[in-house]
């Protein structure tokens, strides 16, 4: 563990940061609160198309939740791990999670690759054009989460693991878990409540 | 001290050419508007009447809270001036009864307009039918780029920018659009505007009780033409009103697809057009065009 | 090849009516003018590390204020082109401007004054003011006060952007009604400048008002609880909760109006299950909040003032309080207002209409408030109080009328007419406005350290006033006669044209007042040694705690952070005596362009959104990220002044001022009048031109 000790100043900055980041993802909660409202209002417009019923396949569907479920999980013990100044096994489990949300990712593509290819895409009614909004708003996050794990790495690689980097994880795996979240609404409304 | 009084003195002089400045242009407007049509005041309409005793009503209500509260204001301002020699200076806060009543006072007030608005929101509601001992008149109403074209499927004739209407007959507008923006609809002699939109049918109930021709408009922006987007309604006497279907019944025009197809494309400050017969399943086809959107939204 | 290159933009879009080719040669000289003076004097720098680059909350504050009052005057460009259109455009005559080019001025000046005049000033306000009145040195986070600062500014480039590189701005109105903000109906790239410019300064506006929230909750001076912080602070904090709830909301839709456009989705259109119904509820979800968001500190602007000019507290700070915040809460839920007449059931309609008509209570009670603070004090009447004294009586004009429209069946005929812009006029000038004029005559000696002129400032009230009614009465009587709203043209028959032309000669008044309002600042700063501050920063007996800092305060607020114990901080020290200062060391943060550069790309992405070119969309992205990744692991970004240069800067300055404390006249009443300052810069102007001054510069 680095010898760095932060002074009360900085863990002032530290706190006020961290509420920060929580006030921002309230705003990005709403953002998707905006997307679902909309999904609401216009699953049923499929002009003529094919509704959820028909196109989802819930066991993809599944195997996704799991996955990110697992990548929570995972990402909660390298926090463990960071709090507790363990630089190999934070550089682990972060690694599992980049794993995992790459996998999800790899599969939202695959799904989306699958309808499109069948003709339905963005444009073709209303109800896909929620559909992959929404979801791809979500994904894009992903990837964005993706990134920061990745560049977070690189960092704690070449600098250690100093306080400063806890709390910068700290924030990361917020937004993680809060990805997580998101994704449960999505599966309960979107796949869930297609088949209901 | 002198000076500071002799800064008063000016501004008192500042108040009163500024209220002699109100005075000249309140008699300016009053003369400017003098013997205008000054619709919202001037209802020709059942509904226009009652939607203008109901804003009179509330006007009444404000001004009573209002009007007090401004004297009240600018004379505690005048009382307590620093050159008022009576003026002494203190820490002097809020007594609780005075506290609470600067809460309950408007809370009274605006308690008595939410018990008037609440039925007559609901008695005024635009889509209600008109109680009268005439039958109803029904005209369906769409919208196009831009000017209104009106059809009178019980007399089987049609128009564009120009509605005849009998007296004290209540009419319901059936109104939706077609190949437009958002519009809507108003005729402020007559009563309040409702909003035509695709794949909608929204309906609105007037009844007219003065004989006169009433400017009609869309005041929503629907694009470039907007402006010219205008109609008449003329109100007229039953007899009036029947030659009037007789004689358009006469025209040579008729609404069929193709004549329709050229209504559809976009044209600014249209003629008025009379048409003696027309489709009879145009109206329903406008909305079918748009039925992709929602089931349950068409129709109330 | 060409299509990769530029995407959609062609020679053709480029500037080629009068009034872009206008717009365009205005941007280039005025650029090029400012270039050679920064030049000429060597100031590039001294731009670039002062104020540019600058974290501390003040500068961008008056940064703020200066782009807004810059686009205070494009937006009053854009009213007298359209009242003049107005009042030329009767019967057989049509006036000088066409329908779309209307369309597009009176949609600019929307935008304009709601999103770069008014958030300016308020925002402007909130970054010098809060952190003086909670005892803190800086905000919670001086990186996103900046990078908010110039995303808000790229939102002014892309809103003026068709002036120089596409022949239109957006002709739907300033929200964008769906489906006319549609490809279908709106094919040009108008709708899309429209998108992007709200866009990025949406985000700027997230952005800032997040950390706002985070400094007023987290950086307060020790002792001063929620309950003691001055009203001001709380109308801030008020708005800026609002902000952060309903701006992600218009950055989702924005979103949404844009993949409608760009990508063919089906969210607002009419067609393939599209619901533009929809679009008016998120919008207006956003947009009536928003109206909240640049009232409530208005509000606290208000209160400060009465509370300070009446000597006394304010009658009842907790009704001041419970007011804002319900005031706050309430406007979340009475949206649906906007759109009676879309054709909602009676219950909806009558619901809505009764949440607004609540909301009439929280205000009132504000009113009801500051009469009673005015009750037994001792009232000195300088311009800030005008302000507010002619706020009462035009906001009292808009909040009747806004109960009139609160009724749904009273508001089926006033909608969309003339009477209810008037309406949000009287509310958005009366309240907003003259809030934000009345805040900067309080606080002007604290920005700089002199009294304004209060001579002409009181003409230039005086103008304002007699313009206002001048334009909005003839404006309301309009809306009763049937006048609808954004007309280009109307029938001789009507009989509004007297009226129209009245609403232009108001229009002129009212552009006097803001001439007025130029020469006020003007003569300010030429008497400025006549009118210094020589109450050690507190020339109006001030009660909160910005008061008690020197005149400008210095970059660091306050050399000792105070304690506090009661609501009018200030006014208790003052009481019971001041103590001499314990300096100890302060830590400060750097000043930094990483908010520029992040700006720039983004204006870059927008432009780039707006003209599909997708090379540089991708470039500004990963440019932008970039951006991201090489700050957020900058540990250096602090530096911290010892006490003892703390010691040095204070001496030296209390050295300094007491070297003015010497018998200075500044009585008001021998402020510079309007025509003494007009004989004096004819005389400048002679004097620099005769003796080649210039090269003295």
């Amino acid at each position: 563990m680095s010898e760095h000790k932060l002074s009360h100043h900085e863990e002032e900055a530290d706190d006020r940061a961290l509420f920060g980041f929580w006030v921002y993802l309230m705003t990005d909660l709403l953002m998707f609160a905006v997307l679902f409202a909309v999904y609401a209002v216009l699953h049923g417009n499929t002009d003529g198309g094919e509704t959820g019923r028909e196109l989802f396949k819930l066991p993809l569907a599944l195997t996704n939740t799991l996955i990110l479920l697992t990548s929570s999980f995972t990402c909660g013990i390298a926090m463990i791990a960071a709090r507790k100044g363990d630089k190999r096994q934070t550089l682990l489990w972060f690694g599992a999670t980049f794993l995992l949300g790459l996998a999800f990712l790899a599969l939202e593509i695959f799904e989306f690759y699958e309808l499109i290819h069948e003709g339905h895409n963005l444009g073709s009614n209303a109800f896909l054009s929620s559909f992959f909004v929404l979801l791809g708003t979500h994904g894009l996050h992903i990837t964005f989460g993706l990134l920061w794990i990745a560049v977070t790495l690189g960092y704690i690689l070449k600098r250690g693991l100093n306080r400063h980097m806890v709390r910068k994880l700290t924030m990361l795996s917020l937004f993680w878990h809060f990805l997580d979240i998101v994704w449960i609404f999505i599966f309960t409304i979107v796949y869930l409540g297609a088949f209901v | 001290m002198a000076k500071k009084n002799k800064n008063w003195l000016r501004l008192r002089w500042v108040l009163v050419l500024f209220l002699t400045f109100l005075a000249s242009l309140s008699l300016l407007l009053f003369y400017l508007v003098q013997g205008k049509n000054i619709a919202l005041l001037h209802p020709r309409g059942y509904i226009a009447h009652q939607q203008y005793s109901l804003m009179l009503f509330v006007v009444a209500i404000l001004l009573i809270i209002g009007i007090p509260a401004l004297v009240t204001l600018y004379i505690v301002a005048w009382r307590y001036r620093e050159s008022n020699p009576k003026t002494v200076m203190s820490e002097h806060k809020a007594s609780k009864s005075l506290v609470a009543t600067i809460w309950i006072v408007p809370t009274f007030f605006m308690i008595v307009i939410s018990v008037v608005m609440w039925p007559a929101t609901h008695k005024l509601a635009p889509q209600k039918s008109i109680a009268s001992e005439n039958k109803p008149l029904t005209i369906q109403v769409i919208s196009l780029r831009w000017k209104w074209l009106f059809l009178y499927p019980e007399q089987g004739i049609a128009t564009v920018n120009f509605i005849q209407l009998p007296i004290n007959t209540p009419v319901e507008f059936e109104m939706t659009a077609d190949e437009v923006p958002m519009s809507s609809f108003w005729i402020p002699n007559l009563g309040g505007q409702l909003y035509t939109m695709t794949s909608h049918v929204n309906r609105l109930n007037l009844m007219a009780n003065t004989i006169g021709d009433y400017p009609g408009s869309t005041p929503e922006i629907n694009g470039a033409g907007f402006t010219g987007m205008k109609f008449t309604a003329r109100v007229s006497s039953d007899a009036d009103f029947n030659q009037w279907v007789k004689k358009t019944s006469q025209s040579q025009n008729i609404l069929d697809q193709n004549s329709y197809k050229e209504l559809l494309k976009p044209s600014e400050a249209n003629p008025v057009v009379l048409y003696s017969d027309f489709d009879g399943t145009l109206y329903d086809s406008v909305i079918m065009k748009y039925a992709g959107s929602a089931e349950g939204h068409s129709g109330h | 090849m060409k299509e990769l290159l530029v995407g959609k933009l062609t020679w053709e879009s480029l500037p080629h009516q009068w009034w872009t080719i206008a717009g365009t040669l205005s941007f280039v000289l005025l650029g090029v003018a400012v270039a050679v003076v920064l030049t000429y004097t060597k100031r590039w720098k001294w731009l670039w590390n002062d104020w540019l680059t600058s974290v501390d909350p003040k500068k961008i504050g008056i940064m703020y204020f200066i782009a807004g009052f810059g686009m205070l005057l494009r937006g009053g460009l854009d009213v007298l082109m359209m009242w003049l259109q107005q009042a030329l455009s009767s019967g057989n005559s049509h006036g000088f401007l066409t329908a779309e080019h209307y369309q597009e001025i009176f949609t600019a000046h929307g935008n304009i004054m709601v999103f770069f005049v008014a958030m300016a000033f308020i925002f402007g306000l909130i970054n010098y003011i809060v952190p003086l009145q909670i005892g803190a040195r800086d905000l919670a986070s001086p990186l996103m006060n900046t990078l908010g600062f110039w995303l808000f500014i790229g939102g002014i480039v892309m809103v003026n952007m068709f002036f120089v590189f596409g022949g239109e701005y957006a002709a739907t109105g300033w929200l964008a009604v769906a489906p006319l903000s549609g490809k279908e109906f709106s094919p040009g790239a108008g709708v899309d400048y429209w998108v992007w410019s709200l866009m990025i300064s949406g985000v700027g506006t997230t952005l800032g008002a997040i950390n706002f929230i985070m400094t007023i909750l987290k950086m307060r001076a020790p002792g001063m609880k929620l309950l003691k912080m001055p009203l001001f602070t709380w109308g801030s904090l008020c708005s800026m909760m609002m902000a952060v709830t309903v701006f992600p909301l218009l950055t989702a839709t924005l979103f949404l109006v844009y993949f409608d456009r760009a990508l063919g989705t089906h969210f607002f259109t009419t067609t393939g299950g599209g619901d533009p119904m929809m679009y008016t509820n998120l919008i207006w979800m956003w947009g009536h909040p928003e109206v909240y968001v640049l009232i409530l500190p208005a509000f606290g602007v208000f209160s400060e003032v009465v509370s300070t000019f009446s000597r006394k507290p304010i009658a009842s700070y907790k009704s001041a309080v419970v007011g804002m915040i319900g005031v706050s809460v309430l406007a979340l839920s009475v949206w649906l207002h906007h759109f009676f007449t879309m054709g909602a059931g009676a219950n909806v309609n009558a619901f809505f209409g009764l949440m607004t008509t609540i909301i009439a209570v929280p205000t009132s009670v504000l009113v009801f408030n500051w009469i009673a603070t005015m009750y037994k004090g001792k009232i000195r009447f300088e311009t800030p109080m005008l302000w507010f004294l002619g706020f009462v009586a035009i906001f009292a004009i808009g909040g009747i009328s806004g109960v009139m429209l609160a009724i749904p069946p009273v508001d089926f005929q006033l909608h969309n007419s003339l009477f209810l812009v008037a309406h949000f006029h009287s509310t958005v000038i009366g309240g907003v406005l003259f809030g934000v004029f009345c805040a900067y005559s309080y606080w002007f000696p604290k920005f700089t350290g002199f009294r304004l002129n209060e001579r002409i400032g009181r003409a230039a009230f005086w103008f304002w006033i007699a313009g206002f009614c001048l334009s909005f009465i003839p404006m309301y009587i309009l809306g009763l006669m049937g006048a609808s709203r954004r007309l280009d043209h109307y029938d001789a028959s009507t009989g509004w044209q007297p009226l129209f032309i009245l609403m232009f000669i108001g229009g002129l008044v009212i552009a006097v007042g803001v001439a007025l309002q130029v020469a006020q600042i003007l003569a300010s700063f030429i008497e400025k040694k006549r009118l210094l501050d020589t109450t050690n920063g507190d020339p109006w007996n001030g009660r909160t705690l910005e008061w008690s800092t020197q005149s400008p305060p210095a970059f660091y607020n306050f050399t000792v952070i105070p304690h506090v114990s009661s609501v009018d901080a200030f006014w208790s020290m003052k009481k019971h005596g001041l103590k001499k200062p314990v300096y100890e060391d302060i830590h400060m943060p750097k000043n930094t362009a990483v908010g520029i550069y992040i700006s720039l790309f983004a204006t870059f992405a927008s432009f780039a959104f707006v003209w599909d070119i997708v090379w540089l969309i991708v470039a500004s992205i990963i440019a932008i990220i970039v951006t991201f990744v090489i700050r957020g692991f900058n540990e250096d970004s602090e530096y911290t002044l010892p006490a003892q240069k703390i010691q040095q800067l204070e001496e030296a300055r209390a050295h300094k001022n007491s070297a003015h404390h010497t018998a200075i006249n500044n009585d008001p009443h021998h402020d510079m009048s309007t025509w003494e300052l007009v004989a004096y810069l004819y005389k400048f102007a002679i004097d620099f031109v005769k003796n080649k001054k210039w090269r003295r510069i």
